[in-house]
């Protein structure tokens, strides 16, 4: 019945070493994912371009913006020095383009920064305290978020009349609402977790525990959607400037200025449609900036 | 079984040569699974029997070839003749559902849960058999009844979420049986049952496997598990077979330290008042394992020469352990003779 | 005025159980006959609205008028299968849900009564280790700095509650050089375990409530977890409920065993006489349904057929009639009472017809265990 030891070949040894890299935390991490995805850096990387010149404008020696020549409209692409031609009332379009970005920038981030605080705020402390006051914050925030929201834009900055500052009003309180859903809904996720429990069980003030435990796990997906807001905010914010209700002339604007340029679309397209480019450019990139950034902070730890 | 030395024994159902699973990214990379062998008749139950970290669900899911990119098979794995990781992607969806099934651990996130347990059953049959939908409802209404699902017909019209957890468990067997697989793959499928529950899960896949013939293997941390349903079992540890063997071997004459480990630090009331006797250490990470045995570090009859080389696998008959004190240990219990008398292993390796 | 009895405790230990050297409520009240926890008559009722458009509404009885005590020092198993209450009432014990009704008296104070301890201060006695070990610590913090949150909300500056969390973590057997600066995912299942369990004891309690804290580690981490659980509570004095469905565990590490079903109490007694004497046909059932560890004496009928019943509509009666091997006529017809057994005045069981010790023996005896 028994035999003697049978022995079995050992299996090969490992080939290649073995190793696990540590982590450092979780934003460590993102960062390091961030910085190896192509499509991420060249966006970042076009976006700085297009942002430190705008920041930087006013010491690039760029031709004065709103120094007109009825001599030399519509000139096409390097004529006497204009790089990028000149627009319908003679003034350089790079200059213009570039100081355009000041103010379009501007209107694309102020509305978003806000909307993520106050919208934040709102979204945090329905999540958090449940009940009667999420109904009663969530129901107010869904009455705003029924209307679509370049239409909303246009009432309200309409109700408030033109201008840079209106126009930053009547976007922030389009962004509100969106920000607000989902600032809630992740905090009722976190808040439903044992560990938000466990803090809880110590005694903690409710403040204490959103700011230790709720607001590190929330602030990433909150930061990502606002970040995909910034191109939806450049978009509309140009909207707004196009119907006249932003920015009036003869401030550079890329949307004021496509609006001007209209007219000029049969004659010289290429110029008409190159504030349409800058719109479509710094949109696309914090799209996909926005994009990345979900993506490195999808880890699966 | 009856032990026919004499005739030739049929081709076992599956067989296992050296399979070996690494996760390889940019961060890691790391050996999961390194060199497992064994082979399974039609008809057997084996029990992969093992803790977190020792490779026996990534095993189990190498062989239906269900991990994600970043694994990297390797050996030779024939499933009723079909070479498994030989097989090109497209035709994966062949085999599973029809010559091998699984079942998981969470029904409840296996199931689709917009569809009802009718649909999802048919939808399985209709892809292999290609038959009607209403033979398809047949079918699946036999085989509500065939794992005990009460008043099964009103049951087939029921969402996942409508049915508890012993119930969806059942539905969730009932997928996996309706092309009548010949070997089903069980990852620890009763591990999120209620005890009363667990057992009649347990009886029920112990009864259907011997009705309906199928091989099985079956994955657990649980060694009471073992017990009811394995004919074999083979305890793994850090990515190999650290010991295999019929389960009354294995309950009876644990010839490895971890298994001997595994049964005195199973806790039962007769340890009341005095301290338990749990392995010490903790299981290796496996991105350093040690270069000998790697259980090793944690073993109370460790010795230098332990750390030379991984042991290879020693015993008799069907009985193995991966320790260099297995030839010893046999000969202290008088199970080792002369080598007149050879007697052919039982293929497993 | 109470006379302030302090329980016998070596030095060391002394200094890290004591969390604030002015308002420091770790008094043993009551003296070593008063038990540490009584529960009276607990409730709680959630309400999840109608079933079907104009139907009734609906509420899940999740704890149906639970009664019991933890004596000091004693350890309580509560026992009993998904939907049956138990983690319910651990929440409620510790406030973290507000009970509907009932009572619970901590060392001879009410809880939140008029003249009794407050909530805060219930909460430096009696602390939570929760089950899902993953869950329960936040995955951006530090462990040092998920174990230090606890002091330092009570009031501990931020230097001390970090020295208090590297010594919690030496005390549950894990190197404070190696572990401090970790995060929750670079720890396995049995570490994240003991870190929780620190996590409670940074607070100083004089009883644990453990939900279901070992279910989910592997056999060979159970088992040094369950050793450095005794080691603890021999060392600090401690209480324990322990909560969970393995019975085998419960029977190790228990003095005393309670058996929940649907939202009552069924069983409770001291574990010999649970165990031995069994006589609640639910816990004999939960009994058997174990796995034998014996490969040629294997369960041939399950014990128990169905699934544990709906939460939302009970049985009316005895709540497991519909599965009792035993049930008759009486039983729909009235909720039996927990009555105590008459050779051991302490196990209750509630059951119009409950099983005798001569029962048990021949249920005991189909079973072998190796």
């Amino acid at each position: 019945m028994s035999s003697t030891p049978t022995s079995l070949p050992t299996p090969a040894p490992l080939i290649a070493a073995a190793f696990r890299r540590p982590s450092r935390g979780f934003w460590h991490t993102v960062g390091t994912r961030l910085r190896r995805d192509p499509v991420t850096l060249t966006c970042a990387g076009i976006l700085l371009v297009i942002i430190t010149a705008a920041l930087a404008a006013p010491w690039l020696g760029l031709d004065d913006p709103f120094k007109m020549s009825m001599v030399r409209r519509l000139k096409p692409f390097g004529y006497q020095g204009h790089i990028l031609g000149t627009d319908e009332l003679g003034r350089d379009m790079l200059s213009r383009l570039i100081y355009g970005g000041r103010l379009s920038l501007f209107m694309g981030f102020m509305p978003v920064i806000l909307a993520t605080l106050i919208g934040g705020v709102l979204g945090i402390v329905a999540g958090y305290v449940g009940g009667r006051w999420n109904m009663i914050i969530m129901r107010l925030i869904d009455v705003f978020y029924a209307f679509p929201s370049v239409l909303l834009a246009v009432a309200i900055s309409g109700a408030l009349g033109a201008g840079l500052l209106n126009s930053i009003v009547s976007l922030t309180l389009v962004f509100i609402p969106p920000i607000a859903r989902i600032a809630e809904s992740v905090t009722t996720q976190v808040r439903g977790q044992d560990f938000v429990e466990a803090a809880r069980a110590t005694g903690a003030s409710t403040w204490r525990i959103i700011r230790g435990h709720v607001f590190s796990n929330v602030i990433g997906p909150i930061l990502v959607y606002a970040s995909s807001l910034i191109s939806v905010s450049i978009v509309i914010a140009s909207g707004l400037s196009f119907l006249g209700l932003g920015v009036s002339p003869p401030n550079a604007e890329w949307g004021l200025m496509l609006n001007t340029l209209r007219q000029a679309i049969y004659v010289s397209p290429l110029i008409a449609i190159l504030p349409g480019v800058m719109i479509f450019v710094t949109s696309m990139c914090f799209n996909l900036m926005s994009d990345g950034l979900r993506s490195a902070m999808d880890i699966k730890a | 079984m009856i032990d026919t030395p004499t005739s030739h024994p049929p081709a076992p159902l599956v067989e296992v040569r050296d399979l070996s699973v690494r996760f390889v990214t940019r961060d890691m990379n790391v050996p999961v699974v390194n060199g497992v062998s064994f082979s399974l008749a039609q008809g057997e139950v084996l029990c992969l029997l093992g803790e977190s970290g020792s490779g026996k669900s990534v095993t189990l899911r190498a062989l239906m070839r269900l991990l994600p990119e970043s694994a990297q098979l390797g050996g030779r794995v024939t499933i009723g003749g079909v070479d498994v990781l030989g097989l090109p992607r497209s035709q994966l969806k062949d085999i599973r559902g029809s010559l091998i099934s699984m079942i998981f651990q969470e029904p409840l996130t296996a199931l689709d849960p917009v569809y009802t347990i009718g649909q999802q059953i048919c939808e399985t049959v209709i892809r292999h058999d290609q038959v009607s939908t209403r033979d398809a409802m047949k079918r699946a209404l036999e085989l509500l009844e065939l794992v005990q699902i009460p008043s099964a017909a009103r049951r087939l019209g029921a969402y996942p979420h409508e049915l508890s957890g012993g119930l969806r468990q059942r539905a969730m067997i009932a997928l996996a049986l309706s092309c009548r697989p010949k070997l089903l793959l069980a990852d620890e499928p009763t591990t999120a049952l209620d005890a009363t529950v667990q057992i009649q899960v347990l009886l029920l896949m112990r009864e259907l496997q011997r009705e309906l013939g199928m091989s099985t293997i079956f994955v657990t941390h649980d060694l009471g598990v073992a017990c009811e349903v394995a004919d074999h079992v083979s305890v793994m540890y850090a990515g190999r077979f650290a010991e295999t063997g019929s389960i009354r071997d294995i309950m009876a004459r644990p010839m490895h330290p971890y298994t001997r480990g595994l049964l005195s630090s199973t806790v039962t009331g007769g340890h009341r008042g005095e301290d338990l006797v749990p392995i010490a250490g903790a299981p290796p990470d496996l991105a350093d394992l040690p270069p000998g045995c790697t259980f090793a570090p944690r073993c109370p009859q460790h010795q230098p020469a332990c750390d030379a080389a991984v042991p290879a696998l020693v015993g008799t008959g069907s009985h193995h352990a991966r320790c260099i004190f297995v030839p010893e240990h046999l000969r202290h219990s008088g199970l080792v003779t002369p080598p007149s008398s050879q007697h052919p292993s039982r293929g497993t390796a | 005025m109470f006379a302030r009895l302090k329980t016998a405790q070596p030095d060391s230990v002394e200094n890290t159980l004591r969390l604030l050297d002015k308002k420091d409520d770790r008094r043993d009240r009551g003296g070593p006959a008063q038990p540490m926890l009584i529960v009276r008559d607990m409730k709680k009722h959630f309400d999840i609205g109608r079933q079907s458009f104009g139907g009734p509404r609906s509420t899940v009885r999740a704890v149906d008028g639970v009664s019991f005590e933890v004596g000091k020092g004693e350890t309580l198993g509560i026992v009993g299968e998904s939907g049956c209450g138990k983690s319910t009432t651990a929440r409620l014990l510790m406030h973290l849900i507000e009970p509907d009704a009932g009572s619970v008296i901590f060392d001879g104070d009410e809880v939140a009564g008029v003249r009794g301890i407050s909530v805060r201060d219930l909460r430096l006695n009696m602390q939570m280790v929760f089950q899902d070990s993953y869950a329960s610590l936040n995955p951006r913090l530090t462990i040092a700095d998920s174990i230090a949150f606890g002091p330092s909300v009570a009031g501990l500056a931020t230097g001390a509650a970090r020295a208090r969390a590297l010594s919690l973590l030496r005390m549950v057997g894990m190197d404070p050089a190696v572990f401090a600066q970790r995060y929750p995912h670079e720890l396995s299942g049995g570490q994240r375990q003991r870190v929780n369990i620190a996590r409670a004891l940074a607070m100083g309690p004089r009883l644990l409530i453990l939900d279901e804290s070992v279910s989910a580690l592997d056999k060979s981490v159970e088992a040094q977890v369950l050793n450095l659980l005794r080691k603890l509570k021999r060392d600090l004095g401690l209480t324990y409920i322990f909560i969970s469905h393995d019975l085998n565990v419960v029977q190790y590490i228990s003095d005393r065993v309670l058996v929940m079903y649907l939202g009552q109490v069924v069983e409770s007694g001291p574990v010999d006489s649970i165990y031995g004497a069994t006589r609640h046909p639910y816990t004999a059932a939960l009994l058997s349904s174990r796995p034998s560890m014996n490969p040629d004496h294997r369960v041939s009928k399950p014990p128990l057929s169905g699934d544990p019943p709906n939460p939302i509509n009970p049985p009316s009666g005895c709540r497991f009639r519909t599965r009792c091997p035993k049930a008759q006529e009486k039983c729909a017809q009235q909720m039996p009472a927990l009555t105590a057994a008459p050779e051991e005045a302490t196990h209750l069981a509630a059951c119009h017809f409950p099983l005798t010790p001569a029962d048990a023996l021949q249920a005991a005896a189909v079973r072998v265990y190796a």
